[in-house]
């Protein structure tokens, strides 16, 4: 395992900038995850690491070992594409075997057989090693394409949105499993999502993208509590922040300047309007058992927050609202910090 | 389309019973139509000349005429009349063919040029069609995956080789080719083939490997394999459909290619096509001996084809379907 450092990376598409001036350093066994929505320059990053782009500026260094010109053979990464990308002609012990029969490593065969067998164990797909990689779930086909990568142990691993394709059960059991193999093999990881989920669940540090550009790069409980301005802040959190002008809440403190409250479901007290005025109105609930979303229209403004389903509250009801602390921001998105 | 047994359901993009049987019916027919004229060409070939030129003609072995072997007889040998009394001085023969050529007052006096046509046909076709496959894998290769300056036009080119008929540019090769030396030999035979075949075999391919993602090779050489290994281990064994589609195509060209043959061999590079048609027996055209000839000159093409129907329907209907 080792650390990973990208420079001042920058990588241009014609004339679209896929990733720009990108900082970023990853430690020895830490799991990166970086976030964003599609073409912010995610899995760009991940391919610039992995040598299967290379950077129009900055360096990358892997190991402290500058690799920027490197051919993606040199550089020890192992990749977890996104589409599976496992051989339709071998079959699921040869899948796995690929990258140890490899010229340029010549692992020896009984070696070879040992390391299939290990990582198919962990993964729990013994039973399918004589398979073709075709005759297999979209489950199993994902987790050779992890075992895959594990059969080596490269300097990081680098996985593309790796649990996309897969349904919500297996998704969290793979997510666990991801978990538990990082903590074992203490590997570095550099991981791409647009799931909150997995960036929360999984990440020592999240970075957060737009555009190319790193916009945030901390803990999940950073990017979730503290974020640097509202387009973080809308990455994280179920259901999302509830971005309002700050002029709906008169009368509460708030510091100088700002034109935007952030609140999420935490920040938000609601109760039943007694009074004869209300602040809000509650439009629609969503039931999903153990919570209820409620959707309330405050003004021309939609709010979704949640609440208890004991909380006496019906389609219809006039709601007061409170801010019990909330996010700051000023007239262009950026944070106010309290005490600032 | 749902398995056979789990659905009775008639779904609208299925044909209906009676549309698959008109659709039968009009594929007998026409392969019934496109069948007569081999059956002629094998019902020729075990015919006497006389019977082969009857009119009437002669239709059902067994009932209209008696089949015999003498066209094969005639197609690998060369035989010269003789006096009967040679003839009956000479030992009894010792095979049938010696036994029917006496029959007709002659002896035969060595194998015919039939054999070394077919060899020359079998090399010239197997080894343009190898290199066409070769250099167009090669070639579809770099331009489905590397960014090549002014590909469009490259293909265009390529693929413009094929819009006029070959034999177009037949006197400008002939004159080459006499310049270098190249006339009737095999070397020059199957370049010119080769040059046909190649741009099929780009256009073909290019498709085929289009069609293979990228991502397995990224991962092969991210695996600790150079681009070369991946294309080889990863990229190869996927494109064998394609690989032998554009094969066979590539291979009845040259097998079945007539007008070049005619034009730039002569003797020790001749193929069978310009050789069969001239074989000539006593009195004229040996029928017999000509089908005999294009019956084994067909027998190679339809046993590759069959081995390989699956592929080469596959190459037909390629991306036309995507799975």
């Amino acid at each position: 395992m080792a650390e990973v450092r990208l420079e001042g990376v920058t990588k241009r598409f014609g004339a679209t900038v896929a990733v720009a001036d990108l900082t970023l350093p990853v430690g020895d066994g830490e799991f990166v995850v970086l976030l964003g929505p599609t073409g912010a320059g995610k899995s760009t990053t991940l391919r610039l690491v992995a040598g299967l782009e290379r950077a129009d500026a900055g360096r990358v260094l892997i190991g402290g070992r500058d690799v920027t010109r490197a051919p993606p053979v040199e550089r020890d990464v192992a990749f977890v594409f996104q589409q599976f990308a496992l051989y339709p002609h071998l079959s699921v012990y040869d899948n796995l075997a690929f990258p140890l029969r490899a010229p340029a490593r010549r692992t020896p065969a009984d070696v070879v057989d040992r390391k299939v067998r290990e990582v198919a164990a962990l993964l729990r797909i013994e039973s399918k090693l004589a398979n073709r990689a075709t005759q297999l779930s979209g489950g199993q086909m994902q987790r050779v394409a992890i075992g895959r990568a594990l059969v080596r142990s490269p300097a990081v691993y680098l996985m593309d949105e790796p649990l996309s394709s897969l349904d919500a059960k297996l998704r969290a059991e793979l997510r666990l499993e991801l978990q538990r193999i990082q903590r074992d093999l203490g590997a570095t990881i550099l991981y791409v999502t647009h799931d909150q989920t997995e960036a929360m669940t999984m990440a020592t540090r999240i970075g957060v993208m737009d555009r190319g550009r790193l916009v945030q790069l901390g803990t999940p409980r950073q990017i979730y509590e503290d974020p640097d301005d509202t387009y973080v802040a809308t990455r994280l959190g179920q259901p999302a922040i509830n971005l309002l002008p700050a002029r709906l809440f008169e009368g509460t403190p708030m510091p100088r300047g700002t034109a935007t409250v952030g609140a999420r479901t935490e920040h938000l007290r609601i109760t039943r309007a007694t009074k004869g005025h209300a602040a809000g109105r509650v439009r629609w609930i969503e039931h999903l058992g153990d919570q209820n979303h409620l959707h309330i229209d405050v003004g021309a403004h939609k709010i979704v927050t949640l609440a208890e389903p004991d909380a006496g509250i019906d389609v219809g009801d006039p709601v007061d609202l409170a801010l019990v602390g909330a996010l700051w921001f000023d007239a262009a998105g950026a944070r106010i910090r309290a005490g600032a | 389309m749902p398995a056979a047994g789990l659905s009775t359901a008639h779904s609208i993009v299925e044909p209906t019973p009676l549309a698959r049987r008109i659709a039968g019916t009009i594929v007998i027919a026409y392969a019934v139509l496109a069948l007569i004229p081999l059956v002629w060409i094998g019902l020729t070939s075990i015919k006497s000349p006389p019977d082969s030129i009857s009119y009437p003609p002669k239709v059902l072995p067994w009932v209209d005429f008696e089949p015999t072997i003498e066209g094969y007889c005639n197609l690998f040998t060369t035989r010269s009349r003789q006096t009967p009394e040679y003839i009956a001085s000479l030992p009894p023969a010792d095979d049938r063919c010696e036994a029917l050529a006496r029959g007709k007052g002659m002896v035969v006096v060595g194998p015919s040029n039939y054999v070394p046509r077919f060899v020359n046909s079998v090399v010239i076709a197997f080894g343009s069609t190898v290199l066409a496959v070769v250099l167009g894998t090669l070639a579809a290769y770099g331009f489905s995956r590397f960014r090549v300056p002014l590909k469009d036009d490259l293909l265009f080119f390529i693929l413009s080789t094929r819009m006029m008929p070959p034999i177009a540019v037949a006197i400008p090769i002939f004159l080459m080719y006499r310049e270098l030396g190249l006339s009737d030999t095999r070397l020059g035979m199957i370049l010119l083939y080769t040059s046909v075949n190649v741009s099929l075999a780009v256009w073909l391919l290019k498709g085929f490997i289009d069609e293979i993602p990228r991502e397995y090779e990224e991962a092969a050489m991210i695996d600790g394999y150079t681009r070369l290994q991946a294309f080889v281990k990863v990229v190869l064994p996927q494109a064998t459909t394609g690989i032998a589609a554009t094969a066979i195509f590539c291979l009845i060209f040259a097998w079945n290619e007539y007008a070049f043959a005619v034009l730039l061999t002569s003797g020790s590079a001749q193929t069978a096509p310009p050789f069969i048609p001239i074989i000539i027996g006593e009195g004229g055209q040996d029928w017999p001996a000509v089908a005999a000839g294009t019956t084994l000159f067909l027998l190679p093409i339809l046993a590759f084809t069959i081995l390989l129907r699956k592929q080469l329907l596959r190459g037909i209907t390629f991306g036309a379907v995507r799975k």
